[in-house]
């Protein structure tokens, strides 16, 4: 076994401990926009993508670079995206008490 | 090591603190933009740094760079559509999408890399080859099942289970036959062994997916994205890159203890879900009107009065309000009754939708404040204080059965719905949900029964209540 696979071993079980610890601690409510937030974090295989297309020279290399650049790149972007998008949506109660008689309306005014 | 591959490589783990920081402030709804902020910065991070190492390298090609920049903006661009106009209701099949792209991704990663370590005049080297098989496999194994779950969440594929006279048969030979492919191109650097390994394990997402029912789908999805996770972490053992080893590590764990979660909250393991056939999905009202006689039904006015007239009430909302897509019809309902001064919360079972905190989200879009959102352990022991839990779309996991022994659902974590002074349930008639089985709740005596659909019912509940308190 070669040091550089042990480092990377090492560092991939260490990873994989911290990431329980952190995520153990994420509310059930938040579950969707975690899962989406992991989603995008995996898109840094985009990276190896653009390496690929970095070293290779061969038309089946392009091949693969220009796929996996797709898929990799429409990971990164969507899921960054839409993990904002819902999480914007999570809120308190915007003023409390201070619009006792349209609390609809005054949920609304901040839904935009 | 040259000092700039050197710096590139702690820039990478400065990228990855980002992605550790990020998650870390998700723990909390108030934060949790932040993090996504944090977890955005560090990608950009990352993918600068990328760059600069290419450049520096000054071996790409005008066609690597076209390739490259073409894909990215065509990928993103669909990606920054997709994200942009989805609904909050298809939320399960994007994340899926996602999965399934990503871990396209890294099997080609490793496809790539294994064509030009095997077109070399020397072999791979071993230890190399086993990850590089590793990421092609579990690559193309999530490639393949969460497009097919992603169908299935959509509705172009069946929901339910689908399997076939054998089926574990073909699955083990087809799992027997693609290993003794790998064993090959381990021993034997072989082109034609990969591409046979590749289509071995495409075949094989799509025949685990297939025999898994609509409402198991929670777990499905967060099984695929821990396999997301680690071919993502493979494909940085195959270019040895640090920043992918880690961000696929913190992926796996958050997949796998999804996983875990929403397997405990079926009391199913993750075995029995995958060899599937449980119940038949959805069933569509299979009408047994026996029982009828045991129930009591209850009128939008007498239910309004209940309502209008408690002091705290629950709400159990499950995946047919939002099939019904009634989020924000009792969004109103609850607004009202808050606004007449009644304390109202939701019980929020965590198999409640197609995904883990699926319910929350679609509540959350409807403007509920996340506050009111209550996990099933926090939300129990406050039922027996309940005047009025009002079920909505939510069947099997209300049901008392599941607390004795020798029923379909026996041991499963359920809502103590019944616990409540009184229970209101909202469906459209006494169909079963996907256990198949009688609920308990329904012929409770303090149960009354609104048959109607969600949505219709929530808005003559909502004029209801406010006639009375108008």
């Amino acid at each position: 076994m070669s040091t550089a696979l042990l480092t990377d071993l090492v560092i991939f079980v260490l990873s994989l401990w911290v990431g329980f610890e952190v995520i153990s601690k994420v509310p059930a409510t938040l579950h969707t926009p975690l899962m989406s937030a992991a989603n995008s974090i995996h898109g840094i295989v985009l990276v190896g993508a653009m390496l690929i297309a970095a070293t290779t020279n061969s038309w089946i290399g392009y091949v693969i670079a220009f796929l996996a650049a797709v898929f990799a790149s429409a990971n990164v972007v969507g899921g960054y995206v839409v993990t904002g998008r819902m999480l914007k949506m999570f809120r308190r109660r915007p003023t409390p008490a201070a619009t006792p008689a349209q609390p609809a309306a005054a949920r609304d005014g901040q839904s935009s | 090591m040259s000092g700039f591959s050197f710096a590139s490589q702690l820039i990478y783990v400065l990228a990855a603190s980002c992605f550790v920081l990020g998650l870390h402030l998700m723990n909390n709804p108030a934060s949790a933009r932040r993090g996504n902020q944090f977890s955005t910065a560090g990608m950009a991070i990352a993918i600068a740094t990328t760059l600069a190492l290419i450049a520096h390298a000054g071996v790409i090609t005008a066609t690597g760079w076209t390739v490259m920049l073409v894909g990215a903006l065509i990928g993103g661009g669909v990606g920054l559509y997709a994200a942009r106009t989805v609904q909050m209701t298809a939320m399960p099949q994007l994340v899926s999408m996602f999965n399934a792209v990503g871990g396209g991704a890294a099997a080609l990663v490793a496809i790539h890399d294994y064509i030009r370590v095997a077109s070399a005049v020397v072999g791979p080297a071993e230890s190399m080859t086993i990850t590089t098989l590793l990421d092609v496999i579990i690559g193309s194994v999530t490639f393949s099942g969460s497009i097919i779950a992603a169908g299935k969440l959509q509705g172009v594929i069946t929901s339910a289970p689908v399997t076939f006279p054998g089926a574990r048969v073909v699955n083990l030979v087809l799992a027997a036959f693609g290993l003794a492919a790998a064993g090959y191109v381990l021993s034997t650097p072989s082109l034609a062994g990969l591409w046979i390994v590749v289509v071995a394990s495409l075949v094989f997402g799509v025949l685990m997916v297939m025999p898994i029912g609509g409402a198991d789908m929670p777990v499905v999805i967060s099984l695929l994205n821990a396999f997301t996770g680690t071919a993502v972490a493979m494909a940085g053992f195959v270019i040895g890159n640090w920043a992918l080893i880690i961000a696929g590590a913190l992926v796996g764990a958050s997949g796998g203890i999804l996983t875990k979660l929403m397997a405990d909250a079926m009391n199913r393991s993750i075995g029995n879900i995958i060899v599937g056939g449980f119940g038949t999905g959805d069933t569509a009202a299979a009408v047994v009107v026996a029982g009828g006689a045991d129930v009591k039904a209850i009128s939008a006015d007498d239910a309004a009065i209940q309502l209008a007239y408690a002091g705290k009430v629950i709400i159990v909302p499950g995946y047919g309000l939002a099939a019904a897509q009634a989020q924000h019809e009792v969004a109103e309902l609850a607004d009202v009754l808050e606004s007449h001064g009644v304390d109202v919360s939701y019980a929020i079972h965590p198999v409640a939708g197609r995904m883990p905190g699926h319910m929350n989200v679609l509540l959350a879009e409807a403007n509920v404040p996340y506050p009111q959102l209550k996990e099933m352990d926090d939300v129990n022991p406050e039922f027996a204080r309940t005047d009025v839990a009002l079920v909505i779309g939510a069947n099997d996991v209300t049901n008392p059965a599941a607390r004795r022994p020798g029923t379909a659902i026996s041991g499963m974590p359920i809502l103590d719905v019944d616990q409540a002074k009184s229970i209101i349930v909202i469906k459209r008639s006494m169909g079963h949900g996907y256990a198949g089985i009688d609920n308990e709740l329904y012929t409770n005596p303090k149960t009354s029964m609104y048959f109607a659909d969600a949505k219709t019912a929530l808005s003559e509940l909502t004029s209801a209540v406010k006639t009375l308190v108008g």
